[in-house]
């Protein structure tokens, strides 16, 4: 297994990362502009990792689906980011940011590469004030913190609930400087469809351009994937609708090991499906858990007129209202985790208890909090013997500046309003812990192919704790990755520029050809859309919050069947040669297509539950996740062979050094 | 609901549009605007016919992706949402939808719904942005203490998602919103306060060379604009090019 070697450096925990910046090798500032690096996708990874290396005097071509890098799907991240500034004074660190992260992601996840997380997180904060990102602050002019769940500090910034799209507005902004300086070319409505291999190493790419259809060679001297994640094979996700997981396959199939694919993290706080029609589902940020309660009715009877119409939830009795979190996990409440909390959710919808007509929903109740806000404010405002209406209009005020566009955007697309009636929630896909194996140096198992953000599968192991994906995208984007893959190209600087007319590029076009003129010649049965909602359904019904041996089985024979079907008989109109959309998605769900059969197989051999991935078989007697560390206590890399049903297993054992691995608790 | 559609079809830049009749049937209130798209389009493609291309990704209203001129406004009737926020139940059964792509010189059509606004960003590209180099080794977050209220002033003006509607809802299609949201936001932080004289040159020079018209305080794209941008950063931003040029 020396292939799987993940390369953390020897050392004290604390030291590992300033001595392993002190020992690799660096590329001086006139070679650096002889070389040449790709950076496939530009939200917080991608963006962060081109304008830092642009910065640095490499020269840098990025590439992206959309329209504009601003558009990359970190924008929607609503909550905030975590960092250990500990301006709080509440206790934080370091330490306790890894310990939280390591523990939230029950125990499958790199000390190292965590602990490096904790260490570069204080600098993200640092870095983003300089550059104009405008996070809320108090009235003394600091920055303001709000709590996020599976932990028991305050160390979230965020700019109203619309942290994702500050941050990425930042690094966009970073890279438009180094666009202006002519040290970023910019290749917007393009997609990467294929990685080049010269000679074992990633040497450049295929891409698509969107409009013109034209195919073009790219090539470089290292290639950086920051694709994000693979949700969107669940068809429904929060994820955006473009967000894909091709580059990675791509790379995948070329070679890159593929680590922990059923590692997926189901978010709580979703607003629940209304019908056939939906195309994506609309995430609630986790922060409202800091102030709404999540509750179901206590009798089914109750559960049955809420939902039949006949009980409005506010007529409910206190005691008869089941907080199903505060009642399980006292200690973390509202606030635990958010494979916990998605569980918990199933759990009570499944025994009966949902609330809406699907019976797939539960309550996020913002009453109580906002009439403890309304009586904070009548005291600060001096306003004596409030009565009730005036201590729910300061309160409803006070909810507003905090979530005002969360609770907007609820109104919108459930035409209900949250000020005045619970908020009705459920789980649903959001983010994908598993990604591309890299090593401590975010390097695949392809040498000259890095991999950033959530497209790799490194720091979050088996569950994500909230605020934390900004937090990894732009540590490895800003801090970590620009100076990792120095040391790669610190043998490249006498290559020279890489030609693309060799029999590489010729040959990885000729296959990206060939694959397109295949899904044009399909007999034109069913649309792109009928096979990737197929897919989906499989996907939530087998391979979702819940699993089973049984129901994993048959989900690869089914989606191995589906994908004969697909090829054989997928209608994909309009021409290769021009702007089309439908020839843009028929490729993507291609893939997701071999990507879900390989996700039912890595689920299917973890014997165990941990985090996001529950196993029926593995479960204690009070219904919670039985981890297994004597036989599971390590990675999953998938080598790809050619069925993924077929895919080679390569394990990295996970070294415990400085943590005690424990049953996860938040009771 | 049953829909009469109006939607503008243009195979590409080159080649000329129009708009073309379709009838749609099964239409729920719950759907949203782009969901009744998608209806549309899968019943296009079943019939063997090219689907109708629009721009759209989050769907959920802050990527600013989605665009489109709906019955003539920029995103539909709905004030401060996005199209993909729009819901059908903003519309009544028989109604008839004309469906067209923001209209703008400098908004070139790429295909059917989608237009070119690769002029943003090269406005954002001439001085959207604070130089400072992301190495990390700044100042401490919390050294320079921001009052509040200009720190919410800049998050209002920094919530703009680029979506363009602005320059489609203006009779002149100018860019004065968009652009003024990036320099106001700036404007307002000590960070930003550094560039500031040479930042509003170089943006207003850049939208002027992209062919965007000029404002004459209509106050259109504050009220089409999905995120409510206030055209008191029209105002900061003539502020602070008419202090730029002054001091030469």
């Amino acid at each position: 297994m020396g292939i799987l070697d993940s390369k953390i450096p020897s050392g004290p925990l604390a030291d590992k990362w300033t001595k392993h910046k002190n020992d690799i090798n660096l590329v001086n500032p006139a070679n650096k502009r002889n070389i040449d690096i790709i950076v496939v996708g530009t939200g917080l990874a991608g963006g962060a990792a081109a304008a830092t290396l642009a910065e640095l005097g490499y020269n840098v071509k990025t590439f992206c689906y959309q329209d504009s890098p601003r558009r990359a799907h970190s924008i929607a991240a609503q909550g905030g980011i975590n960092a250990a500034k500990n301006y709080q004074g509440d206790g934080d660190s370091n330490y306790r940011l890894f310990y939280d992260t390591i523990k939230g992601g029950d125990y499958r996840s790199r000390e190292g590469n965590v602990y490096r997380l904790a260490e570069v997180s204080g600098n993200i904060i640092d870095q983003c004030v300089a550059q104009g990102v405008p996070f809320a602050r108090e009235y003394g002019g600091m920055l303001d913190n709000r709590s996020f769940g599976g932990v028991l500090v305050s160390r979230t910034f965020y700019a109203k609930g619309q942290t994702g799209q500050q941050l990425l507005l930042g690094a966009y902004s970073a890279m438009n400087r180094q666009i202006n300086r002519g040290k970023i070319q910019a290749y917007n409505r393009h997609e990467m469809m294929d990685l080049v291999l010269v000679d074992g190493k990633a040497r450049g790419i295929i891409a698509r351009d969107l409009v013109s259809g034209e195919i073009e060679r790219h090539s470089a001297h290292a290639v950086v994937l920051a694709t994000g994640g693979y949700g969107n094979v669940f068809f429904l996700s929060t994820n955006a609708m473009g967000s894909n997981v091709m580059a990675a396959w791509r790379a995948h199939r070329k070679g890159a090991f593929f680590a922990n694919p059923c590692f997926t993290q189901i978010h709580p706080t979703c607003i629940p499906v209304s019908g056939d029609h939906q195309s994506k589902l609309t995430l609630m940020s986790e922060s409202l858990r800091n102030d709404g309660r999540i509750w179901v009715p206590k009798k089914k009877e109750d559960a049955i007129a809420i939902r039949e119409g006949k009980l409005k939830p506010t007529e409910l009795a206190e005691e008869d209202r089941d907080y199903y979190l505060e009642r399980r996990y006292p200690a973390f409440g509202n606030l635990v985790p958010r494979d916990v909390a998605s569980r918990a959710a199933k759990e009570r919808c499944d025994a009966g208890y949902g609330v809406n007509k699907t019976g797939e929903a539960v309550f996020l109740d913002f009453a109580s909090a906002i009439k403890r806000y309304g009586k904070e404010k009548a005291l600060t405002s001096g306003l004596k013997n409030p009565d009730e209406k005036t201590i729910i209009k300061l309160g409803e005020e006070v909810i507003e500046a905090k979530y005002g566009n969360l609770f907007q955007m609820y109104e919108k697309i459930v035409d209900q309003n949250p000020y005045k009636t619970p908020m009705m929630i459920y789980p649903a896909v959001h983010y994908t812990m598993g990604g591309l194996w890299v090593d401590y140096n975010l390097q695949t198992t392809i040498p000259g192919c890095y991999c950033a953000g959530e497209a790799n599968f490194s720091d979050h192991g088996a569950n994500r704790l909230g605020a934390s994906a900004l937090m990894q995208g732009l540590a490895d984007g800003y801090f970590v990755l620009p100076y990792t893959i120095g040391d790669y190209l610190s043998d490249d600087i006498r290559t020279g520029a890489i030609p693309t007319d060799s029999k590489e590029f010729d040959e990885a076009e000729q296959q990206v050809r060939d694959r397109m003129a295949k899904l044009m010649g399909g007999s034109g049965i069913h649309s792109v859309d009928y096979y990737h909602k197929k897919l989906g359904k499989i996907m939530w019904n087998k391979c979702g919050m819940a699993r089973n041996a049984k129901d994993l089985e048959s989900a690869i024979t089914e989606i191995s069947e589906l994908r004969k079907d697909f090829w054989e008989n997928v209608k994909v109109t309009g021409s290769i040669d021009s702007k089309n959309q439908e020839l843009e998605k028929a490729g993507r769900v291609a893939d997701f297509l071999e990507l879900g059969e390989l996700f039912a197989k890595d689920a299917l051999h973890r014997n165990e539950s941990c985090g996001g991935h529950f196993r029926e078989e593995y479960q204690t007697e009070e219904g919670e996740a039985l981890r297994d560390d004597k036989n599971f206590k390590y990675v999953a890399a998938w080598e790809y062979t050619n069925e993924p049903k077929d895919a080679k297993l390569h394990k990295e054992d996970l070294v415990y050094e400085n943590i005690e691995l424990k049953t996860r608790s938040y009771k | 609901m049953k829909l009469y559609l109006k939607i503008w079809r243009q195979k590409d830049a080159s080649t000329p549009g129009k708009i073309v009749d379709y009838t749609l049937e099964g239409v729920e209130g719950d759907m949203s605007f782009l969901e009744m798209l998608d209806i549309l389009n899968e019943e296009l493609v079943s019939k063997g016919e090219e689907p109708v291309e629009f721009d759209h990704d989050c769907r959920e209203g802050i990527c600013g992706t989605c665009s489109l001129q709906i019955n003539g406004e920029p995103h539909g009737p709905d004030r401060l949402v996005t199209t993909c926020q729009l819901h059908m139940r903003k519309f009544n059964d028989g109604d008839t939808i004309v469906i067209e792509p923001f209209r703008a010189t400098a908004f070139p059509v790429i295909k059917d719904l989608i237009v070119d606004r690769s002029a943003f960003e090269r406005i954002q590209q001439a001085g959207g942005y604070i130089s400072v180099n992301t190495s990390g080794n700044t100042i401490d977050a919390n050294s320079i203490p921001i009052n509040k209220y200009d720190a919410d002033e800049a998050m209002d003006a920094a919530t703009c998602i680029g979506c363009g509607a602005c320059v489609a809802a203006c009779k002149n299609a100018s860019a004065m919103l968009f652009t003024s949201a990036k320099v106001s936001q700036f404007a307002l932080l000590p960070q930003g306060r550094v560039e500031a004289t040479e930042r509003v040159q170089s943006m207003v020079r850049q939208m002027d060379l992209e062919g965007f018209g000029n404002c004459t305080n209509t106050g259109a794209c504050e009220v089409e604009c999905p995120k409510g941008i206030s055209l008191t950063n029209i105002a900061r931003m003539n502020r602070e090019y008419l202090s730029a040029t002054s001091k030469g």
